[in-house]
């Protein structure tokens, strides 16, 4: 296709987990992307946000208007980054008349990956196999914010030796919420060792989701459990061969 | 005054001045379905037993209280329409009160309440009463058992179709009570108890 | 104050038993409502819900309008509105009222507004003995202890705790059989319906064309409250107001499917005045007095002003992952739960309870189940603007602003960034993360660190 689109990988890929952002890479040139990487890029600002300091944040966010403010689409693995700069970046803003402006053209070329592939590029096969028995944990900002639901299990669907059990109860949160995780951390440790016994209980051997951040958190819990059960990001499935 | 403080401060905050006009509200939604009377019927009765009540249609709902009464101490609303059915002057049934703490005794001690009912609510399985000299309030919440008898006319599809006929019930009574099943509570470990201090047991007849 | 949250949950959360009893009941309730309001039980569901905010909206938005459009129907209908500031005003016009009547005995049906000004409280030390009759409230009356949960108020107590209160207040022998505490409480409470005076209720909604209060509830314990006593007063907030009857057909399709999963509650009262004419029972007097106590306050900004739109269904308490495990006696004030959390800090102000706003992972379930589309993650992050913005004013919390600061100056510097990236990962984590970092260790394992960045990566691609 030769269509140029941008990667924000977010700055817990960058740092903590580079491999997805290459898995993300790779899997967007096998399709015939054409990928930059705007190298000024850093972080969203949710932290920021989340945590209260709206001046912070709006400055954060300021220079990621900057690094993609030509870039046609940008591409981002995690769906708690995707909503953030796709619906509070204008909370930020909604006193600066022509940053809103920016930020509303912004809103209409930032994807999360699996709503990228399945709405933008038309794809749901990507050629991929991965034999494993997954399950899949819905994050709160994907589901709620972008409305992902479908999207990662279609692609899922389509790969090659996969299985597919869903977690009973569904739609739980996993106890990360940021700052959340440390400032109330007995009250995380209890969510997140509920998410683990359901994820035990499907008997699934990888759990699958779009951000690295409820993964951190799932694996952290499943280690500490003693769990062979490892994470992984759907862009890393989406690129096994 | 606490009135015009509060009022005061309701209209700053808002940015309002008083009396100033107020634009239109959305309109009210209101979509009634269409649903056969035999339909509504069988919804009536099906909610009510759903809901651990005893619903059933009868052309003579007379013979069928009379046997469920033997034995009971039972007060009866001054309706017209249980008057009608021969049903008010059933032996053993108390009727006609009209003094308001005499009636509270009758049914303080009675075993059941017979009414009437104004209308009910097919989807919902619910009765809609109105008091009136007809029909006191207390017929219906004191005794642990109540019988009601509902022309068959007189059941709508739901609360839609009910405020549609009935857009401003205060015209019609100081109160208007929608009853779907008999009194319960789970205050306690969330275990299900009926005829907590309204009738644990319900009866629904149609009359047809 | 903070820390107390922080103690209260630590111990909520280190009581097994209360785990599971907080856990199962709100999950029962959550799994109802699931059902009730699924695509064949309700299939217009998300209308109503956008039908039921466009209302509230339009009704708090015109709210000086709607009551007094209320007060002028109520009055057509012989009752009378009393406008209140606060809860002292609300119990010297009971007081008042009760010593004009000499009156003694005033029976209770379960109000939250009331709770908001503790006027059992007021009454009783006014000598005036009030009793709850909603089963619920009338064991939490008398193990005086606060409601637990909106619509559940004693989920946190069993049978045994119930069987321990009615013996040590009632003095009857131990009965733990849940239909026969029932029993107990069923005959008590109907001689002081019986016996009342005054009647004291909430109310769900107050409709302004109608001049009427609605009563929603499962026992009758509203019903008699209100149709027994010669006289009958309701409080509720000035929130409450809807501007017509024919809006009920939305709400009550609502209410009882968020609340429990019921398609309608037992009884729906509405009532509207004195009794008529010719009417043989129902109250000789009827007043509805209407409640500020801070609401006034929320209203002037646009956005948390929807905070006000709330019907008090639970639905939020019942699916919040956070209220399943703190339960509502962690929260300081009567409001638990999601909508607790909001409501609190608007009232009391940000710096009462800075932890408040804080004590979510910002899941947005809540947002998801509310009937009139609160936007509750969203007022909950402005919130927590509100309190950093406090505490920079005041200094506090200062070395937190600074770190920030520095997250935001770094986040603009890439190559610094960088920089301090690949410190991290050469020397460790620095020593000042060494709260944080402990935090995160006493629950899970740190994730391992990568031995390069991504863009250390993507350059040698």
């Amino acid at each position: 296709m030769g269509q140029r689109v941008s990667l924000f990988v977010t700055c817990i890929v960058d740092q903590l987990f580079p491999k997805v952002g290459l898995a993300m890479a790779d899997v967007l040139e096998r399709l015939g992307f054409e990928i930059d990487f705007p190298e000024s890029q850093t972080c969203c600002g949710q932290p920021a946000f989340n945590t209260g300091y709206r001046a912070e944040a709006r400055t954060v966010a300021r220079h990621f208007l900057d690094t993609f403010e030509s870039s046609p689409f940008v591409v981002i693995p995690s769906g708690s980054c995707t909503a953030m700069i796709a619906h509070h970046f204008a909370d930020l803003f909604h006193k600066e008349p022509e940053t809103l402006a920016r930020v509303h053209s912004l809103e209409k070329r930032v994807f999360e990956f699996s709503t990228f592939l399945t709405q933008v590029a038309g794809v749901e096969d990507v050629g991929a196999r991965f034999d494993d028995i997954v399950t899949f944990h819905d994050g709160c900002h994907a589901l709620r914010e972008l409305g992902v639901k479908d999207a990662p299990r279609r692609l899922l669907a389509r790969v090659r030796g996969l299985e597919l059990r869903e977690l009973s109860p569904a739609e739980e949160c996993c106890g990360f919420g940021g700052t959340f995780a440390v400032k109330f951390s007995e009250l995380s440790g209890a969510m997140v060792r509920t998410k683990v016994e359901a994820i035990l209980r499907t008997g699934a051997r990888t759990v699958v989701s779009l951000d690295s951040s409820c993964l951190m958190q799932i694996q952290g819990a499943l280690s500490r459990a003693g769990s062979n059960v490892r994470t992984i990001h759907l862009a890393e499935v989406l690129a096994s061969r | 005054m606490s009135r015009d403080y509060i009022l005061h401060r309701v209209r700053t905050s808002l940015g309002r001045s008083p009396s100033q006009p107020v634009p239109d509200p959305p309109p009210a939604r209101i979509r009634i379905p269409e649903v056969s009377l035999d339909a509504r019927v069988a919804s009536l009765l099906a909610q009510v037993e759903a809901l651990a009540g005893t619903a059933l249609e009868t052309s003579d709902p007379r013979s069928y209280i009379a046997s469920a009464i033997v034995g009971k101490t039972v007060i009866a609303s001054n309706s017209p329409y249980l008057a009608a059915c021969g049903i008010s002057s059933l032996p053993g049934v108390e009727s006609g009160i009209t003094d308001r703490e005499q009636l509270r005794d009758a049914c303080a001690t009675a075993d059941i309440g017979i009414t009437s009912a104004d209308y009910a609510l097919a989807d919902t399985g619910t009765l809609v009463m109105f008091s009136s000299p007809a029909e006191a309030r207390m017929v219906s919440l004191l005794p642990p058992e109540h019988i009601a008898v509902v022309p068959r006319d007189r059941i709508l599809t739901g609360l839609d179709e009910l405020f549609s006929i009935l857009p401003d019930p205060a015209a019609q009574s100081s109160s208007m009570v929608l009853i779907t099943g008999p009194s319960r509570t789970a205050d306690i470990e969330q275990i299900l108890v009926r005829g907590v201090h309204g009738p644990g047991r319900i009866t629904v007849i149609v009359a047809a | 104050m903070s820390s107390e949250f922080h103690q209260k949950a630590h111990e909520t959360l280190a009581n097994a038993n209360l785990q599971l009893a907080i856990f199962t009941a709100t999950g029962r309730l959550k799994d109802k409502r699931v059902e009730a309001v699924g695509p064949d039980q309700l299939p217009d569901y998300q209308e109503l819900r956008t039908q039921a905010n466009a209302v509230k909206q339009h009704a708090i938005d015109n709210l000086d309008h709607y009551l007094e459009l209320f007060e002028r129907n109520v009055a057509a209908r012989g009752g009378r509105v009393v406008y209140c500031k606060d809860g002292t005003e609300v119990s010297d016009f009971i007081l008042a009222l009760a010593h004009e009547r000499g009156a003694h005995l005033v029976v209770k049906s379960k109000s939250m507004t009331t709770e908001e000004v503790d006027l059992n409280e007021r009454l009783e030390h006014h000598g005036l003995e009030s009793v709850e009759t909603d089963l619920g409230e009338y064991i939490l009356q008398l193990a005086h202890q606060r409601p637990y949960h909106i619509v559940a108020p004693a989920l946190h107590m069993t049978r045994y705790d119930v069987a321990e209160v009615f013996t040590r207040r009632l003095h009857v022998p131990n009965e733990t059989v849940i239909e026969k505490q029932t029993a107990l409480a069923r005959s008590i409470l109907r001689e002081k319906f019986l016996a009342a005076d005054i009647g004291i209720s909430g109310a769900n909604f107050l409709v302004a064309d109608s001049g009427a209060v609605v009563i929603v509830e499962n026992e009758g314990n509203a019903r008699l409250t209100t149709s027994a006593p010669r006289v009958h007063i309701a409080v509720a907030g000035i929130e409450k107001v809807i501007p017509r009857a024919q809006d009920l057909a939305t709400f009550l399709k609502l209410l009882a499917r968020s609340a429990t999963g019921q398609l309608l509650s037992v009884y729906t009262s509405f009532l509207s005045g004195p009794r008529r004419p010719g009417e043989i029972d129902g109250p000789d007097e009827f007043y509805v007095l209407l409640l500020d106590n801070g609401r006034t306050r929320l209203l002037p900004d646009k956005n948390k002003r929807q905070s006000l739109f709330c019907i008090r269904c639970g639905a939020c308490l019942n699916t919040c992952p956070v209220y399943r495990r703190i339960g509502g006696h962690t929260f300081p004030w009567v409001y638990s739960g999601p909508i607790g959390a909001i409501l609190t800090p608007q009232f009391m102000g940000v710096q009462q309870e800075p932890d408040l706003p804080f004590a979510s992972s910002l899941c947005g379930a809540c947002g998801e189940v509310c009937p009139v589309k609160i936007d509750i993650p969203k007022i909950l992050l402005e919130l927590r603007s509100d309190v950093k913005k406090a505490e920079t004013r005041d200094k506090q919390n200062r070395l937190e602003k600074l770190s920030f600061r520095a997250f935001a100056w770094l986040m603009t510097h890439p190559r610094l960034y960088e920089m301090a990236g690949k410190l991290l990962r050469s020397v460790g984590v620095p020593s000042i993360q060494a709260g944080p970092l402990r935090a995160w260790t006493s629950q899970r394992d740190l994730p391992p660190l990568p031995d390069r960045s991504f863009r250390e990566m993507w350059r040698r691609r």
